[in-house]
């Protein structure tokens, strides 16, 4: 009998502490695999967000810091600048990244900084209750947009993807979800792909994954999957938006 | 086909049933005899001989609560 | 050289191999100094693209274990309040200067010392302190820098350098200091497991006993520093009862002004604390048997003045003398010590 699925190296035992059906933990397994794949455990440091994934530093088994909320763009600059050989990535929600943390990411995309950033969007704040976040789509309820976003209150939501492959900094990103098992390889594949482009010097590189929060869209998780098809995918379209050869 | 054969960490299931819905031999379900200690009825194998050890269902799993051999 | 030179230059000898800072009046040459030399020694330099931005790749890069710093004034020190705060928490050792401004708002770039209430109390959220070293000349820029590197390393704390802008910009001769070559060992740094189990660098406590815990580790951490780090210089202290208590530049004045009025038969001495935090407490303790009164002589509207209160405890009079945007000169200052000493009968 052949292996066809275990726990990767690169996790600890510890169990998560996410919600029922959260794609939070599938997007925690994929990134692991990868890290194993390109045997990268040893080399990696790994930082957290503020957001659900604060004790994702429990989860990766190697070297993890722990940001302020939407820093860690900057820490990881910090540390990849003294340690250049290192594979270097961070895990962001879209508060995290989008909101408060959008200096942080937008610099270190245009300084073509040589991290990996996984960028978990679920579409509102998943820690704090779910509160509307910049990817909140327009109509969307939240706890602090009760009659749904509109345009004329909020604005409209960011793209973040489309937003950084216009940096020249950026080499590699694209966007990806984990609502199906086709969709679920696919996103593996991304991951994989911006450790490369790390690894190989070209310059930043994220993958914005769309990702479901069942507990807060107040949906059982397969119907959350669903959601994410219908709602998420056709504002938020799936591809690789940047990716930078030579 | 192929045989496979599918083990459960039973102690970290959350009952979400995504692996459930989408293992294509349908042969998932929750054990509604048995209470894990996070306070959920764990995923069993009704069918264990229709396994095709695809791994989707620990594809899907977000709680590392399957691990999958194939012949 | 320069005083910012000088700090910029000190750092450089401690063995600082990354420098991430944001332009701002009147710190700016340090940065501009490390732009010049890193790259023709192996440093990092990085202009970041906002003070919050460098104070976090300060944290990443004092996280890999090597010494890194920043430098700013008044609103950029402000900024970098949220990561000096998990810096503080985090333990990781780094040096932050402070070429210091007049505030509140951007107020202006004349000397000023506004910034002691902030820098000694922590200045973010949370219960928690860093060191902060008051140089009096641009040789102390240097010696300073050298001594903060090596307070936060053996302490794994951040330190701060504060300065008014005047000594930032002042010449002097400086006497070189030798480059450090023995570091301490960071086992707890983040560089990749290999070899080892993973570290962990958070500031998260989920339950109220951790969370209690670690708080009790840093005080008792910062027990240590004040019980061991004090420092202070003294100046004609043995007889004197009219005590005069200034930092930084300011000192320099006040010791010109108390030479003056001994001159005069006024019984004047000089308490200059080096450390701002830990406050030389002890120094002002031992003084208050023979002081008839003590002068906090400050560039801000009276902060240090409530640490010598806290020391004095009631028992002789404290008294202040502040001006704001301006150093004050020595005919000035003496003037003032003449004053207090009639009223006071010294
Ligand atoms: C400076 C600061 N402001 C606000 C918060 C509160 N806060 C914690 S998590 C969070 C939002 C997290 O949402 P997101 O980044 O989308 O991640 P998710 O929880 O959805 O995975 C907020 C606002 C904080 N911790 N720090
Ligand atoms: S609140 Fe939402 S994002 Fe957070 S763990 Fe629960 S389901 Fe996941
Ligand atoms: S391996 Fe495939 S067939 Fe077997 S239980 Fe899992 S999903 Fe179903
Ligand atoms: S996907 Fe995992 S956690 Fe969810 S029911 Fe199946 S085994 Fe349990």
């Amino acid at each position: 009998m052949k292996v066809v699925a275990t726990r990767p190296q690169s996790l600890t035992n510890a169990k998560f502490h996410y919600c029922p059906g959260c794609t939070h933990g599938i997007i925690h397994r994929l990134i692991a695999e990868c890290i194993d794949e390109l045997d990268q455990r040893e080399n990696s440091i790994g930082i957290c967000p503020v957001g659900c994934a604060v004790l994702a530093y429990e989860y990766f088994n190697l070297d993890m810091l722990e940001a302020a909320h939407g820093r860690a763009p900057a820490i990881a600059t910090g540390i990849k600048r003294i340690l250049p050989d290192r594979c270097v990535f961070t895990y962001q929600g879209d508060g995290d990244l989008a909101s408060i943390g959008m200096g942080e990411i937008v610099h270190a995309s245009a300084r073509g900084e040589k991290i990996s950033v996984i960028f978990v969007n679920n579409t509102l704040y998943g820690m704090t209750g779910g509160q509307m976040a910049p990817t909140t789509l327009i109509g969307q309820v939240t706890t602090t947009s009760p009659y749904g976003r509109t345009v004329e209150q909020a604005g409209y939501p960011i793209k973040m993807a489309e937003l950084l492959a216009q940096n020249e900094g950026s080499a590699y990103i694209a966007r990806t979800a984990v609502n199906t098992p086709a969709n679920v390889v696919k996103t593996k594949k991304a991951i994989k792909k911006a450790l490369q482009t790390q690894m190989n010097n070209k310059g930043f590189s994220m993958v914005e994954i769309l990702s479901t929060c069942p507990t807060n869209w107040g949906l059982n998780p397969i119907d959350a999957l669903k959601w994410l098809e219908e709602n998420m995918i056709p504002n938020y379209p799936l591809g690789e938006f940047k990716v930078k050869e030579e | 086909m192929a045989k496979g054969r599918v083990r459960f960490h039973t102690e970290r299931c959350k009952a979400c049933e995504l692996c459930v819905h989408f293992c294509p031999r349908k042969i998932l379900g929750v054990d509604m005899d048995t209470i894990n200690l996070l306070g959920y009825h764990p995923v069993k194998v009704n069918l264990p001989e229709n396994c095709n050890g695809c791994g989707i269902c620990a594809l899907m799993c977000p709680d590392l609560v399957i691990e999958v051999e194939r012949d | 050289m320069k005083g910012n030179e000088a700090v910029a230059e000190g750092a450089i000898r401690a063995g600082c191999k990354g420098f991430f800072g944001y332009p701002i009046t009147p710190s700016s040459e340090i940065a501009e100094y490390m732009a010049r030399k890193y790259p023709k020694i192996g440093g990092i330099f990085l202009q970041a693209e906002s003070e919050l931005a460098a104070i976090n790749m300060v944290y990443g890069g004092a996280a890999t274990g090597v010494r890194v710093m920043t430098a700013s004034s008044g609103p950029g020190i402000s900024l970098k309040q949220e990561g000096i705060s998990f810096i503080a928490e985090a333990e990781l050792p780094c040096l932050i200067v402070n070429i210091s401004r007049g505030g509140p708002g951007l107020g202006g770039i004349q000397p000023a010392q506004s910034d002691y209430f902030q820098a000694t109390r922590g200045g973010g959220h949370g219960d928690y302190h860093i060191i902060v070293l008051a140089p009096a000349s641009v040789q102390e820029m240097m010696d300073f820098a050298i001594d903060a590197f090596e307070l936060a390393d053996k302490y794994r704390i951040p330190v701060m350098i504060m300065a008014e802008g005047t000594l930032g910009q002042m010449m002097e001769p400086v006497i070189p200091r030798k480059m450090v070559t023995e570091f301490v060992d960071k086992p707890w740094a983040t560089t990749g497991c290999r070899g080892r189990q993973p570290n962990i660098i958070n500031t998260l406590h989920l339950t109220p006993e951790s969370l209690e815990k670690r708080n009790i580790h840093l005080f008792s951490k910062y027990a240590e520093i004040k019980a061991k780090e004090s420092r202070a210089e003294t100046f004609l202290l043995d007889d004197a009862e009219l005590v005069v208590v200034a930092f930084g530049l300011m000192a320099r004045v006040v010791k010109k002004a108390i030479m003056e009025v001994r001159r005069k038969g006024v019984k004047a001495g000089l308490i200059r604390p080096i450390t701002l935090w830990p406050f030389p407490e002890e120094y002002i303790k031992r003084t208050i048997k023979t002081a008839k009164i003590f002068l906090s002589v400050e560039i801000n509207m009276g902060q240090m003045l409530e640490d010598i209160k806290l020391v004095v405890n009631g028992e002789v009079p404290v008294d202040f003398y502040g001006r704001i945007g301006v150093n004050p000169n020595p005919e000035e200052i003496a003037e003032q010590l003449l004053r207090v000493a009639e009223r006071e009968g010294i």
